[in-house]
């Protein structure tokens, strides 16, 4: 496993773990469909959140949030739609949300959380 | 955080307004937005700004930033917004005090390198800080000289960005770099033209000088080299001095037409020549979202030289009569209305007729009688009418060759005093009305109780007027002549003589 992979799992880890202490309830991760992949999916109350975790080691390529593209947060919003239509149990309403996990060698990751991106 | 607030100032034309610039960050993904009209040039700004302070070694937050400059409904083009930008998402940032932001106007365009870049139209923007209430303004290092000739403001010159930040309180080490400089061009050039030069002509030169004395437009009528240019060229050197408005005002508008400013306002005033291709909005001045000057603006306070002039476009012409007869140019565009000063004296130089020999004593016209009428026929009555002085002048003579190589000249240095002389004479005269100069003065004023002059001082002109050879609104322009006349020879009233004199200058021509 290339060592950028090895990164992208642990910054899931780090970010499920930084969404549970914020009161966030994670009921899927990794969930594949043809279109693509939905890193995390949590419940907060009755919203349904969708996360998209971007993980780096240094900011030398431009800050993790910058490699969501409006390309990327459309096939985003598509996914959702598509996990929506699997699991028609979750009724509420949903939003994306946007993790970025930067380690840059301290002992402590830099865990950034943006709610209802656009 | 929160919203920060910044000032620059938006122009148009010569008429500034204060444009107040807000930053706000908010949690979203990592973009940066300018609304609030902003043309291609600002539009560009993020990418300048954004560069800028990462070169500046600052940073800015990886959320969505946006930037509007209100009022919303005001155009605002150009880059001179850069700075403003920077300062007001440094502010936003928290990397600088956001409470002494608010009270700066901020002009200057960024380079890459978080440099300065000096911008076109400094003055203007800093008079128009200055007149809003905001004394502090921060310029490019490069733009310092020219925004501190305007009185009353505090300027803070700036060579970076870097600088800029240092001075609202960011926490950093100075780092000295080269700043960004206009080209230093000494704008007053020696005029080493004197009427000295202009051999014969006395009456012509004794014209220039009653035009500069009463501030009168003037029109020369002559065949190729009887020296027409030669003349209008000394016109500007006999003008007195501008006063300090004037000077602002002149300065004013050779900074938006971009042209090199100095490091003191102009107090000549300036002569403006354009060519007889010239176009409308070259002239009057034009453009569809940056309104520029023109010639006829920045010969605002001096002199305005047509040469050629029935070879202009007629409506190129005609485009002037509105500045000659209120003083100020303006143009209108669909979105905004643009002014600039108008205050230009205004000198026709033409030849007679196509060939150019028409009267000529020493050679034979051949154009056809329609082709002549033509010709001058293509400078229109309303036109004319304005014009006070319309003078022939002649190809110089041996005789008057003789003469003047023997006798005394006029020189400039001489004619220069007289004018000044009498420009104070009818200064005193007009105080308490809102004229300063003889042309401006309106004929009913003249014609009123108290400046009425006797019959018997006026009989020529009463006879002109029966006879239908002068209009009334010719009749004014005479009276007017003739107190300048007056003024020139410090009498206190002009006599039948200078009547006289004012009916040749008038009517020179026919």
């Amino acid at each position: 496993m290339a060592i950028k992979d090895e990164l992208g799992r642990l910054g899931e880890t780090i970010a499920a773990g930084y969404l549970e202490r914020c009161g966030l309830r994670i009921i899927d991760r990794n969930w594949r469909c043809k279109q693509g992949e939905l890193d995390l999916v949590a419940i907060d109350g009755t919203q349904t959140v969708f996360v998209e975790v971007k993980a780096r080691s240094s900011v030398a390529f431009g800050h993790p949030f910058e490699a969501i593209t409006p390309v990327k947060l459309r096939r985003l919003r598509a996914l959702a739609g598509q996990w929506r239509e699997q699991h028609p149990e979750a009724t509420g309403g949903y939003r994306i949300d946007a993790v970025a996990v930067l380690w840059e060698g301290e002992p402590q990751p830099k865990v950034e959380h943006l709610k209802g991106i656009r | 955080m929160g919203v920060v607030r910044t000032r620059a100032v938006a122009l148009l034309g010569m008429d500034g307004s204060i444009v107040e610039i807000e930053a706000d960050y908010s949690s979203q993904l990592p973009s940066f937005v300018i609304i609030g009209l902003p043309d291609a040039a600002l539009g560009e700004a993020k990418d300048r700004v954004q560069t800028a302070v990462a070169n500046s070694g600052l940073e800015l937050p990886s959320r969505r930033l946006t930037v509007n400059l209100s009022p919303a409904s005001l155009p605002k083009h150009g880059s001179g917004f850069d700075l403003a930008i920077a300062i007001a998402a440094l502010g936003a940032a928290g990397k600088i005090d956001p409470t002494t932001t608010e009270k700066v106007v901020h002009l200057g365009e960024l380079g890459l390198d978080g440099r300065l870049r000096p911008i076109p139209g400094i003055l203007p923007a800093v008079a128009t800080a200055v007149a809003a209430g905001i004394e502090t303004v921060m310029v490019p290092s490069g733009n310092a000289r020219e925004a501190e000739l305007v009185p009353n403001a505090r300027i803070v010159p700036v060579a970076s960005l870097r600088d800029a930040a240092i001075w609202h309180g960011a926490q950093l080490e100075p780092v000295a770099v080269d700043p960004i400089l206009n080209s230093t061009v000494s704008v007053e050039e020696s005029r080493q033209i004197d009427f000295a030069d202009v051999v014969g002509g006395t009456d012509a030169i004794e014209a220039m000088v009653v035009a500069a004395a009463g501030g009168h437009h003037a029109m020369l009528l002559g065949p190729p080299g009887s020296g027409k240019t030669m003349l209008a060229e000394r016109l500007p050197g006999i003008l007195p001095d501008l006063d300090v408005h004037a000077a602002l005002e002149v300065s004013s508008v050779r900074s938006l037409s971009g042209m090199a400013v100095g490091d003191r306002l102009q107090s000549r005033p300036p002569f403006e020549a354009p060519h007889h291709t010239a176009t409308a909005a070259s002239l009057i001045g034009g453009g569809s979202r940056n309104i520029r000057p023109g010639a006829a603006a920045r010969a605002s306070g001096g002199v305005l030289f047509l040469d050629e002039a029935p070879e202009f476009n007629s409506s190129v012409l005609d485009s002037l009569r509105q500045p000659l007869e209120s003083g100020v140019i303006t143009i209108n565009r669909a979105n905004a209305v643009a002014h600039f000063p108008g205050k230009f004296q205004l000198l026709l130089a033409a030849n007679p007729c196509p060939c150019g020999q028409y009267g000529a004593r020493d050679s034979e016209c051949t154009c056809p009688p329609a082709a002549r009428r033509r010709y001058l026929g293509r400078l229109s009555g309303p036109l004319l009418d304005r014009i006070d002085i319309q003078l022939r002048v002649e190809r110089v003579t041996t005789a008057a060759l003789r003469i003047s190589t023997e006798g005394p000249r006029i020189t400039t240095a001489v004619a220069k005093t007289r004018v000044q002389e009498a420009r104070a004479a009818s200064k005193s005269r007009l105080e308490g009305t809102p004229w300063d100069r003889n042309s401006m003065v309106p004929g009913s004023w003249l014609r009123g109780s108290k400046f009425r002059l006797e019959p018997n001082r006026t009989r020529s002109l009463d006879r002109a007027l029966e006879r239908g050879g002068i209009t009334m609104r010719g009749y004014d322009r005479v009276l007017r002549l003739a107190w300048t006349l007056a003024d020139l020879e410090a009498a206190t009233r002009p006599t039948s003589d200078h009547i006289g004199r004012a009916l040749y200058l008038r009517k020179g021509i026919m």
